[in-house]
């Protein structure tokens, strides 16, 4: 179907059939329930799931399958970000044409920053994407405070043109479908939220992943993972890998500035710390954490890790007073004494952990360990049609 | 004239501190071939020892004093450290005054032991692996002892005082026959700069003058001859790990008066650190030092008020641009060996 094979079909199928229907599955528990702090069927949440995903999907691109890691890779959100609030300041709440400036900013800024970078390669590439990046970070803070509107971020006042405003929506939707509108509908004690920015993002991001599958199986993409693979041998070959990579750094970024695009259409703000390199680091924990190369794993990693920095920092000592309460009480002031510093505000040090055991142990990422899971317990079948599963790593 | 000589003594202190990291960074690249990360965080570790250390010294007892009393009629309660109690009133309270220049004693020992614990225990596992590995595992390192730092001492910056001795500033223009106030610098900035050109002499003569320092020097070059040779390079090059934790760590401990240390302050000069050991040459530690001083001065020249207005925004860039022009023209850095790692 569409060009691809069975397996990627599938994977497809699974993938849209999660995404559409994510309101339910991230809902399972009844509202007022002790278990409903689980939920994760929230707009607001889901969004941030499919933008990251986004976002990872492109990162992935380029690292999965070049190996050039890329510090810098929050500056294209940024401009992605600042493209669509401009949009808004200039021509009205209509998002689609800020998307399509910021996928193009992205891409010209992508093929700039790319252009110079790419004639480096290993951690030299690294520090040079790292280096543009907190370029771009410290301009957006200071000399381009016109553009960009400083430290306050960028946003939409009620004196900017808005030329086609008219009497349209006053905050981002799609030719009238306003994007924070929501549907609610209650069955029983549960109740489901569909959001229309929630819907538009997922049906963006099943594009953009059809989109990397296609990039994935393509000759390009072959390509690309020659380039990680042996770049010499390439050389040898007659073939300048460059072009290549410097295509690759392009989509990627691209595919960043879109999913800043898509921030500032769901919440119309902009602000210069979206560029700041930890930002960068968090879609490379992301990446990671999901399984570099791999087709799903970035949107794993992304969902994870949202998933989880949202759940773990809502917990606080009563709620773990409440778990560990068939405890013995001295049992249960130790277990919550040891569980502490990971939930709450210490929610990054588990993320921490968390990633260096995965870098450590599992290089492969969340992929890897299904795939062992799946050998361990799924007896000889399971094994056999692994080397040729569209999850496989890019190697 | 009087401006330039205070924006090169301006850059100096920062440029120390580069250095000093920078110094560590490339010893650990140098000899272990690792690039380390979580550098940022042994500095950012090293200043929160002398944090600790002041707090230590700070413990104290209370007492009521009878004879004085709060504005209810109260008796007082009056605090006294224990440091106070045992040295006697003056002695306590110098060394009190003195914790951060103490901390370095207090800091060696702990930051080379846990040099010696991340060699073993992590880093190690880590020499046949991409370097984009080696990254990703400092850099989730680092993540975790920020946090670890930031659970125990939150998220606030702590202030740190220098001696009073040090205290307050020192009119060097005078010195040099300018006006009075045209060049003020702080003393403890001075001390800081003193101390980095101490321990920066102390690294190079270790390694120049000392048979360790040889062998060291032995195995950056051709780190296979010298196994053959018989000797335990992995043993010393786990020491100079230490070295270069310790190197980290007591630059943190003098950075502490001069900025109060906070939990990401090791991010924040990791980035740019980095930055100084590439354009002093990946491997090369005259390099690192040259390039820490070169760029914290040209920092502080670009954050004049007349060059701002020729070019808006360049202190806030003009270390990455030079990093950019240097890693395009030059990849090797300004000191860097030819052939090494010039990909």
């Amino acid at each position: 179907m569409l060009g691809l094979n069975k397996k990627d079909t599938s994977l497809m199928i699974l993938v849209a059939v999660l995404a559409l229907c994510a309101p339910f599955i991230l809902n399972p528990f009844p509202e007022g329930s002790a278990m409903a702090q689980f939920n994760a069927g929230y707009p607001d949440l889901m969004q941030r799931f499919v933008i990251f995903g986004i976002f990872a999907i492109g990162f992935n691109i380029l690292f999965g399958l070049t190996g050039y890691l890329s510090f810098g890779h929050a500056a294209f959100l940024g401009v992605g970000s600042y493209s669509v609030v401009w949009m808004y300041k200039l021509l009205n709440y209509n998002i689609l044409p800020g998307l399509v400036l910021s996928v193009l900013t992205a891409g010209l800024f992508a093929l700039l920053i790319g252009y110079v970078s790419l004639r480096r390669s290993g951690i030299y590439f690294s520090i040079l994407t790292l280096a543009f990046a907190q370029m771009s970070f410290n301009l957006a803070y200071s000399v381009l405070t016109p553009i960009t509107n400083g430290e306050t971020g960028l946003q939409v006042y009620t004196n900017d043109a808005q030329i086609f405003l008219g009497d349209g929506p006053t905050s981002p939707h799609l030719f009238g479908i306003v994007m924070n509108k929501s549907a609610d509908l209650n069955i029983g004690a549960w109740e489901f939220t569909f959001n229309n920015g929630y819907y538009f993002c997922a049906i963006v991001m099943l594009v953009m992943f059809y989109l990397s599958i296609r990039i994935f199986r393509s000759p390009f993409g072959m390509m690309l993972r020659a380039i990680k693979s042996n770049q010499t041998r390439l050389n040898y070959t007659g073939l300048n890998p460059r072009p290549y990579a410097l295509a690759a750094f392009v989509i990627s970024g691209m595919y960043a500035g879109l999913a800043g695009g898509l921030m500032a259409s769901m919440d119309p703000l902009a602000g210069a710390e979206r560029m700041q390199w930890t930002a960068s680091g968090e879609v490379v924990l992301m990446t990671i954490l999901g399984g570099t190369g791999t087709l799903i794993g970035p949107v794993l990693g992304a969902g994870f890790i949202k998933y989880f920095e949202n759940i773990f920092s809502k917990i606080n000592d009563t709620i773990l007073h409440q778990w560990f309460a068939f405890l013995p009480d001295g049992l249960e002031n130790f277990m919550v004494f040891i569980v502490h510093p990971f939930i709450g505000k210490g929610w990054h040090l588990t993320l921490g952990i968390l990633f260096m055991l995965v870098v450590i142990f599992l290089p492969g990422g969340l992929v890897e360990g299904g795939q062992r899971l799946k050998r361990a317990f799924g007896g000889k079948d399971a094994g056999k049609d692994k080397p040729d599963a569209s999850t496989e790593p890019a190697e | 004239m009087d401006a330039i000589i205070l924006q090169i003594l301006n850059g100096l202190d920062k440029g120390s501190a580069y250095a000093l990291i920078a110094l560590g960074l490339t010893l650990i690249f140098g000899t272990l071939g690792v690039v380390n990360f979580a550098h940022g965080a042994l500095f950012m570790i090293g200043a929160f020892c002398a944090v600790t250390l002041s707090k230590i010294l700070n413990l104290s007892f209370e007492t009521v004093d009878a004879s004085q009393t709060d504005f209810l009629g109260n008796p007082l309660k009056v605090k006294t450290p224990y440091v106070m109690e045992w040295f006697g009133p003056e002695t306590g309270a110098a060394i009190i005054d003195w914790s951060v220049p103490l901390a370095i004693l207090f800091s060696i020992p702990i930051m080379v032991a846990f040099g010696f614990i991340m060699e073993r225990g992590l880093i190690k596992h880590f020499y046949k692996r991409e370097h984009a590995d080696q990254i990703l595992v400092t850099f989730g390192l680092a993540i975790v002892l920020q946090e670890v730092v930031k659970y125990f001492f939150g998220a606030n910056p702590i202030p740190t005082g220098a001696p009073d001795v040090f205290k307050g500033s020192f009119d060097f223009g005078v010195m040099l026959g300018f006006d009075p106030n045209a060049i003020i610098y702080p003393y403890w900035r001075l001390v800081y700069f003193g101390f980095s050109a101490l321990v920066i002499g102390g690294v190079f003569a270790f390694l120049q003058f000392t048979t360790f320092g040889m062998v060291v020097r032995a195995g950056m070059a051709d780190r296979e001859t010298v196994g053959l040779l018989g000797i335990n390079i992995d043993r010393r090059f786990t020491i100079m790990f230490g070295i270069a934790a310790a190197v980290a760590g007591v630059a943190g401990v003098m950075y502490a008066p001069i900025n109060s240390p906070n939990y990401h302050m090791g991010m924040d000069f990791l980035v740019l650190s980095f930055v100084v050991v590439v354009v002093g040459g990946m491997g090369s530690l005259p390099g690192a030092v040259l390039a820490g001083f070169l760029l914290g001065i040209l920092e502080s020249f670009a954050s004049m008020n007349f060059v701002k207005e020729l070019i808006p925004g360049i202190d806030q860039i003009i270390i990455y641009v030079v990093a950019i022009i240097i890693l395009l023209t030059r990849p090797r850095g300004l000191m860097g060996r030819k052939g090494v790692m010039e990909e």
